[in-house]
């Protein structure tokens, strides 16, 4: 076996320690490693944005980042997007407006999209084609996406902060 | 059933299974991680047509890490989808026939030391001539690709007659002859093909797999390892997008039962985006030459079709694939005498099968363009002339098909209305134009791909006491929203709430059957059988209820999660106590529903392919603007209007539409399955252009216009509440749609799709240079076409039945086979 690398990140808020065959990219770390399947992969050369999760607060595509990059850095998957049980405004609206149908490539377009309204509170309809131009989805037509991060923006999406501190008990999602 | 009724069906609402899909927790097959788990990789050939002379995975065994090496001498048994093509081996033992073809396979502790043994493995080929275009199939007899079909490289021929065309051309004014082609695509879902074999603690074998027909898998698989079914359990994952990429059987998912078996160890394979392309199973290249006659008001006098298909290496569903190029040509306007001839060539290429619209979409498209020349020519408006000759509800088309409730004529008015076409339509400026076409599609086929009588779909319910209820479906959820329709329809008659169902499907130990997420069949024939099973269950509660209250069970109403007198609401139960009263009295509660779509009137042979329990209608109107420097498309907008019957759920509804519309877009502008020579250099192999996704473009979030969905609802007596298919038919008006636009935009005819802007730029020389303003095939090769089956139409006093004698079948393999030979999807 190949020598492992080791390194520690903080994924979703949480510190995490992993070891792992150094050749592996970030992707195959999350889904591997860390069993967080919640990434997903659709060509493993940047092509259709499946895989894309933020690092450091900017979006990347996971399986172009070697993981031994991601030493001391912090990771937000699909998986950190739900805080203290209550899902992010952007899944609400998605999965209420028809935004996800096989939903295999959801989890890229909640974080690109986390990513847009993190930067851009109010973006308009050009803005958002632009920021998701990256992400393939062959289900949609991508219109019920758009019509979906709207929604969320008018529900107050740009102002939910997703790494927050100690998780209060009894708070259920809405 | 009326809308007042209704507490849940027509409504928007989240889907069933919409807060997994949003928190990445829908496990997909690679989402399998077991204890214990093997990797298994494919070793694809790197030729595209040869014998292999020898083939040594000796030295891959002896790699590090590699638990088991298999080839083709590990598989004696050959599978297909189809009875009448069961042309393909888990590894291929002798013969390879295109780049991609799996030859032997290694299974290692992880995916990168399979991966490094694949390249230890050896193997010599010796080759033989390539076939890379029907032209060539059709020139050698020999060698042959496959030694099964109708001739030499030709897969299936067939030659259908209803009535007598060239008396109808006799007695036309104008006789139209056209030739196009459409080329070949893929279905591109995101997810890559993955399963996961494992033998369960009980010995037993588990497949779990990303495909969209576990039935149809788990029969491969029995007769593939020549195991008994009954011990056999396959798991359909939910499918990261279909399309039709994941109905057939695939050699990786028999391969690693394989191996599990062997290793008792669970064994898992995720295919790379370039394998992805090599199962392929997509659109199939066809060229057609389409004569129709027509008198001076437009009036259809007969048609005749003729399609060649370029079907790659393997049968696949290719015999129905060939049949559906020319079965639903007559379901929207009135064709009186329709000859159809098609022939599906084997070259060496990956094979093509069922993509949304299953063969449809090639056909349509030579047919809207042609309609829309034809109404040039006799100058009438292109809407006018179809509301003219649109086919009427509840008549039986030339070639058999029952057409029940059709919307057609009012999607027409809709889109007309919609994008102000009658001030628009050839009055923009140069470089804008609009462009109409219609289609039409089965909701669900009417004959299962096996010949057999039993249902289609199945549904199981099991009533708990908690108030609880699951709901077992066989039918496989791949994005559709099918576990919603499912759970929709129970919760609609029972009056519960969606979320107080269990869905369980697609698991052939667990589940009822049902056949499959294909020809659009889901919705009416699962929906149809959970309302029977939900109906009956609501007979048991009733007695309870009636028996409880003293209230005639004909006046109990099942709505929010109670069960109350209609003409005293506050009289009732609740639905748990519901449950308790039925169960005390015919102890725990389960019930059983099934679907088995009519009998189809046409009794010819190749009949199978067409008939549905109803159809679909769809017209749209697309908006373009062409650069004539630069040939640039832009599509800004497309209005469409969709006959659904009723919408269950209008926001799943609609995005089944717009989704259509989006890959119709992409089949029209851009997406095509090109394949190239090899230097002769570098051995001259036939190789795909671009298996990646960077170079196989497709439409993303920029490419798309505003699309304007309208949907038609005349709910229709055999669907579920009233429901049609939407799934596929709203593709097929698209593409034909954007070729008459760029035809109002600019003046050029672009015959084939995709419609680049190269094509374009073409187009327009040739315009200038005084030759045709189009550009697509002039040539249509010739074809061996078997003696034409005559079959008189239903106003002829024909009964469905052929009146000269069947052609010789063939002989090979369906030969053996003792099902009938036309079969469905």
């Amino acid at each position: 076996m190949t020598e492992q690398a080791h390194i520690t990140l903080k994924v979703n808020n949480e510190p995490v320690e992993v070891s792992f065959a150094p050749y592996k990219t970030l992707l195959e770390v999350l889904r591997e490693d860390l069993n967080l399947c919640g990434t997903k992969h659709g060509c493993e050369l940047g092509e259709c944005g499946a895989c894309a999760v933020l690092l450091d607060d900017l979006p990347v595509l996971s399986c172009l980042v070697l993981a031994v990059e991601c030493d001391g850095r912090r990771v937000t998957t699909i998986e950190g997007l739900v805080t203290d049980g209550r899902l992010h405004p952007l899944q609400e609206a998605f999965a209420d407006l028809g935004a996800a149908q096989c939903g295999y490539c959801t989890p890229g377009f909640l974080i690109t999209a986390k990513a847009l309204l993190d930067e851009h509170s109010h973006p308009t309809r050009d803005q958002i084609r632009e920021a998701l131009a990256g992400n393939l989805c062959r289900c949609t037509g991508y219109q019920q996406i758009f019509e979906a991060v709207e929604a969320a923006i008018q529900s107050g999406a740009a102002g939910v902060e997703v790494e927050r501190g100690p998780r209060s008990a009894g708070q259920e999602e809405a | 059933m009326n809308d007042t009724k209704l507490h849940l069906i027509g409504k928007p609402r989240r889907r069933v299974d919409g807060r997994a899909k949003v928190t990445g927790q829908t496990k997909f097959a690679d989402d399998i991680m077991l204890p214990r788990m093997l990797h298994c990789k494919l070793l694809r050939s790197s030729v595209p047509h040869a014998r292999i002379v020898r083939i040594d995975a000796t030295r891959a065994l002896a790699h590090p890490g590699v638990h088991l090496a298999l080839t083709g001498k590990d598989f004696k048994v050959p599978y297909g989808i189809l009875p009448v093509s069961q042309d393909e081996y888990p590894l291929e033992p002798t013969h390879v026939r295109f780049v991609g073809d799996p030859v032997a396979a290694v299974i290692a502790r992880d995916e990168l030391t399979a991966f490094e043994a694949l390249d230890l493995i050896e193997v010599e080929y010796e080759p033989l001539r390539t076939f890379s275009t029907p032209e060539e199939s059709l020139e050698h007899e020999d060698p042959r690709i496959h030694e099964y079909g109708n001739q030499g490289n030709i897969h299936k021929a067939v030659s259908l007659g209803f009535g007598d065309v060239e008396k109808a051309f006799a007695g036309a004014d104008e006789v139209f002859e056209d030739t196009f082609f459409y080329q070949g695509n893929t279905h591109l879902a995101i997810e890559q093909h993955a399963a996961v074999a494992a033998k369960d603690p009980d010995g037993k074998l588990v497949l779990w797999s990303s495909t969209q027909v576990p039935h149809y898998v788990h029969r491969a698989l029995a007769r593939a390892l020549e195991m008994r079914a009954a011990h056999i359990r396959v798991v359909a994952m939910p499918n990261g997008g279909g399309f039709g990429g994941k109905c057939d059987p695939f050699n990786h998912e028999i391969v690693v039962c394989k191996a599990a078996l062997l290793l008792d160890r669970p064994v898992k394979i995720c295919l790379t985006r370039e394998e992805v392309f090599y199962c392929h199973r997509g659109r199939h290249p066809v060229l057609m030459r389409f004569k129709t006659g027509v008198k001076r008001d437009g009036t259809i006098t007969g048609v005749h079709l003729k399609t060649v298909l370029d079907g790659g290496a393997y049968g696949s569903y290719g015999v129905v694939s060939t049949f559906y190029t020319g079965a639903l040509q007559t379901l929207t306007y009135h064709i009186p005498t329709y000859k159809f001839e098609g022939c599906r060539v084997f070259t060496n290429k990956p094979p093509c099968g069922p993509k949304r619209g299953h063969g449809t979409p090639q056909g349509r498209f030579g047919q809207e363009v042609q309609l829309d020349k034809i109404a040039e020519k006799l100058a009438i408006d292109p809407a006018e002339l179809r509301l003219r000759i649109v086919e009427k509800p509840d008549t039986l088309t030339a070639n058999y098909l029952q057409v029940s409730t059709t919307g057609l004529a009012e999607c027409i008015r809709r889109v007309v209305a919609a994008s102000d076409w009658r001030n628009r339509f050839r009055k923009l400026p140069r470089g804008r134009g609009l462009g109409l076409a219609c289609s039409s599609y089965m909701s669900g086929a009417g004959l299962p791909i096996y010949y057999n009588e039993m249902p289609h779909s199945g549904v199981q319910l099991k009533l708990d006491r908690s108030g609880g209820v699951a709901a077992f479906c066989g039918a496989t959820e791949i994005g559709q929203g099918s576990d919603d329709v499912l759970v929709g329809c129970v919760a609609e008659i029972l009056g519960i709430d969606p979320m107080d169902i269990r869905s369980v499907t697609g698991d052939t130990d667990l589940t009822p059957v049902d056949l499959g997420s294909y020809s659009s069949r889901v919705t009416l024939m699962m929906g149809n059988a959970a309302i029977q099973a939900a109906e009956r269950a609501r007979e048991f509660l009733a007695e309870g209820v009636s028996r409880k209250l003293e209230v005639p069970k004909g006046r109990l109403v099942f709505a929010e999660r109670r069960v109350f007198d209609a003409e005293d609401p506050a009289k009732g139960v609740s639905f748990s106590e519901a449950v308790c009263l039925a169960e005390a009295i015919f102890g725990t509660l389960g019930t059983t529903g099934s679907y088995t779509p009519p009998k189809a009137v046409a009794r010819f042979k190749g009949s199978g392919a067409g008939p549905s329990p109803t159809y679909s209608y769809s017209a749209a109107v697309v908006e373009v603007e062409v650069n004539a420097s630069t040939g640039w498309i832009q599509v800004t907008r497309v209005w469409i209007a969709h006959d659904i019957g009723r919408a269950l759920n209008p926001t799943l509804a609609r995005g089944q539409v717009e989704g259509s519309v989006y890959m119709g877009l992409g089949e029209a502008l851009m997406e095509e399955q090109e394949f190239r020579r090899l230097p002769k250099r570098l051995s001259h192999a036939l190789v795909h252009k671009f298996p990646s996704i960077l170079e196989y473009k497709s439409p993303t979030a920029l490419d798309m216009p505003e699309v304007i969905t309208e949907l038609v609802e005349h709910p229709d007596p055999s669907g579920p509440f009233g429901a049609k298919e939407v799934g596929q038919g709203p593709l097929l008006p698209v593409m034909p749609a954007v070729a008459n636009a760029v035809y109002d935009a600019i003046g050029v005819r672009i015959d084939e799709v995709p419609i680049t802007p190269e094509k374009i730029i073409k187009a327009l020389e040739a315009k200038a240079a005084g030759k045709p303003a189009r550009y697509g095939p002039a040539h249509f090769p010739d074809v061996p076409w078997p003696e034409t089956l005559q079959v008189p139409p239903p106003w002829e006093g024909g009964d469905g039945k052929a009146i000269n004698a069947p052609p010789r079948p063939s002989k090979e393999l369906a030969r053996k086979s003792h099902a009938p030979e036309v079969v469905q999807s």
